[in-house]
């Protein structure tokens, strides 16, 4: 059995989200490769081949990997997939953008989202926004899956000596041009991974309020920010702000959610999370039903408060 | 040109789902059933494209059982001129249903597929792209804008980091995200004249496709509960008890 691992990067740094995916890869049990497909992106590889548990990284350098493009990563994935027993990739829009259209070029059925591993062929996966926990006995070789990276804890990213191999490009496919990227910049952790993360809903009102009550808060805490959907909706903050199960995934040690009311939606994205603080004036908010510490209270005279709390 | 808008019924998204005790699947006696709003917003979207006189014909289809003809409806009343119903009882897997899809898109030969990104009740986030990869096609997944254009379409998608644009040739796949549009209320009138517009139906048989199922549910199981929480009184007790009971602070 052998298992191969895409990696998620910017061509310079792999992406937080290989680690925990290589973890659920380890507890397969079998040799794990990482394909590192990209465009100039040898420290990257560099980067994987020092990742705990890994036994080989296949480097795959060519301009068509560059922005990871869905169409010609699927290629080289179903190429250089097809022999192995496990093929997996982080559920991030990154690998749920590509790996899907992988699994259908090699006529295989994948599984997003795995949240579990309970046999070589028998996955666990959330549905319905998790309220449904499935689990599934898959028939297909390769077994393709994106695994929630927030699911298996991240594996050391020192202590491997792994051989690199520079892999053949499956070519570009020249379907898709890559036109920009607006990413958001921010000095802060970064949502999918921080420790703490501070999230506000609609109830904050608009984006200045943003700056005025939210940021303060987060930056003494050392914590990302995160908003419900209605809070990105209305332009308070930029989409990939975005937690639930639509947006992102995140399992901090801390999330406190201020004025949002807990639809199962947004909860599908932050039920995990260790320590859940709520704050909203509503007592009945669905959100303090997840909460292990909820304040009834108006944000606008708490925060504040908080801020001042903590010094 | 023509766009193909391929649609689920799915549970309502503001139902509490319940999982069955005999943990065989969850309760869908006597629940509410609606179309999948990603399905929603790319129906809008393609309606949208034809009011614009950038699309000539606007066709909708279902994969599922009969009561799937309702969904059709719905998306026939949105603006939709046509439907197609492949009527099955069978559970259809992604795989199964991107290759009836192709079979579909092979008959009409629609420029555009738009689908939702992912259905509400599955959560798999995978038919557009299996599509995509079966017909050979260029893909935008996660869409919050279109641009059409003869034959090519600009596509900004959301992505981890925030937003990425794309250029696909057409014909291709596009995946829609919350916010590219805000779906439209359907009206009486249109309800009615929805009835009128038509809707062929086909076997997987008749389109030549196996739906052989893949993967085998075992079970299906409630989330793992948290335990429950406490209110606190003020501000500075919260601070106390995330600093000394909690230790997270
Ligand atoms: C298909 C689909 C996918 C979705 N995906 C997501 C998703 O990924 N993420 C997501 O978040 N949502 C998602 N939603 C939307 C979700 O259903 C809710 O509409 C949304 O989460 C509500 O955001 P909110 O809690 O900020 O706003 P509201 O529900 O309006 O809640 C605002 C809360 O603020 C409280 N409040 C008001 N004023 C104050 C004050 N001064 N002080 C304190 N509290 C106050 C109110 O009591 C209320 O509880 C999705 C919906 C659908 C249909």
């Amino acid at each position: 059995m052998s298992i191969l691992v895409i990696a998620e990067h910017d061509n310079a740094t792999l992406n937080a989200s290989t680690l925990p995916t290589v973890a659920a890869a380890k507890t397969l049990g079998g040799d794990i490769h990482v394909l590192v497909a990209g465009s100039g992106a040898a420290a990257v590889a560099e980067q994987a081949s020092k990742l705990d548990g890994v036994a080989k990284v296949l480097h795959t350098d060519d301009a068509a990997y560059e922005h990871a493009l869905a169409e010609n990563m699927a290629a080289l994935v179903a190429k250089v997939g097809a022999d192995y027993s496990h093929i997996l990739a982080p559920a991030t829009f990154f690998g749920k953008n590509f790996m899907p259209r992988a699994a259908a070029l090699l006529d295989k059925q994948p599984l997003s989202d795995v949240t579990a591993i309970e046999a070589e062929d028998t996955f666990v996966r959330p549905t319905y926004a998790g309220n449904a926990f499935k689990t599934v006995q898959l028939g297909d070789t390769p077994k393709m899956m994106t695994i929630r990276t927030t699911a298996f804890d991240p594996v050391a990213t020192e202590g491997g000596s792994a051989a690199i191999e520079n892999t053949e490009s499956a070519g570009e496919t020249g379907l898709t041009g890559f036109v920009g990227r607006e990413l958001s910049k921010s000095e802060r952790p970064d949502l999918a991974t921080a420790s703490v993360v501070v999230s506000g809903g609609r109830a904050l009102g608009s984006g200045e309020n943003f700056e005025k009550l939210i940021e303060p808060l987060a930056d003494k805490l050392g914590a990302a920010i995160g908003a419900s959907r209605a809070a990105v909706d209305a332009g308070y903050v930029p989409n990939d702000y975005q937690v639930g199960q639509t947006g992102k995934i995140v399992a901090p040690n801390l999330y406190i959610a201020i004025g949002i009311s807990g639809a199962i939606q947004h909860l599908a994205g932050m039920k995990d999370s260790k320590v859940i603080v709520a704050i909203n004036k509503d007592e009945d908010a669905p959100i303090f039903q997840v909460a292990d510490y909820g304040l009834v209270a108006d944000l606008f005279d708490a925060l504040p408060e908080l801020d001042k709390a903590l010094g | 040109m023509k766009i193909l808008v391929p649609i689920k019924r799915v549970i309502d998204a503001y139902v509490t789902v319940r999982v069955k005790a005999d943990q065989t699947g969850v309760e869908t006696a006597n629940v509410k059933m609606s179309m999948n709003p990603f399905c929603e917003i790319a129906v809008e979207e393609a309606v949208r494209l034809k009011e614009a006189g950038k699309a000539g014909e606007v066709v909708v289809v279902s994969a599922g059982p009969e009561l799937c003809k309702e969904t059709l409806r719905n998306a026939l009343a949105m603006g939709a001129d046509r439907a197609i119903h492949v009527l099955s009882d069978d559970e259809l897997q992604p795989l199964a249903i991107a290759k009836l899809l192709k079979a579909v898109v092979d008959k009409e030969e629609p420029q555009i597929v738009m689908l939702g990104k992912q259905a509400i009740d599955g959560d798999h986030n995978q038919t557009g792209q299996m599509l995509g990869g079966l017909l050979g096609w260029a893909q935008a997944t996660f869409a919050s804008k279109i641009d059409v254009e003869a034959d090519s379409a600009t596509v900004t998608r959301e992505i981890d980091g925030g937003l990425e644009t794309l250029k696909i040739k057409l014909p291709a796949i596009i995946t829609a995200d919350l916010r590219l549009n805000e779906p439209r209320f359907t009206s009486l009138p249109n309800i009615m004249k929805a009835k009128q517009k038509p809707c062929d139906t086909f076997t997987p048989d008749d389109l030549g496709v196996s739906i052989e199922q893949r993967y085998k549910t075992l079970k299906v199981s409630d989330p793992p509960a948290r335990k429950p929480g406490v209110k606190v009184g003020s501000v500075e007790e919260l601070v106390d008890k995330l600093r000394n009971e909690a230790k997270v602070i």
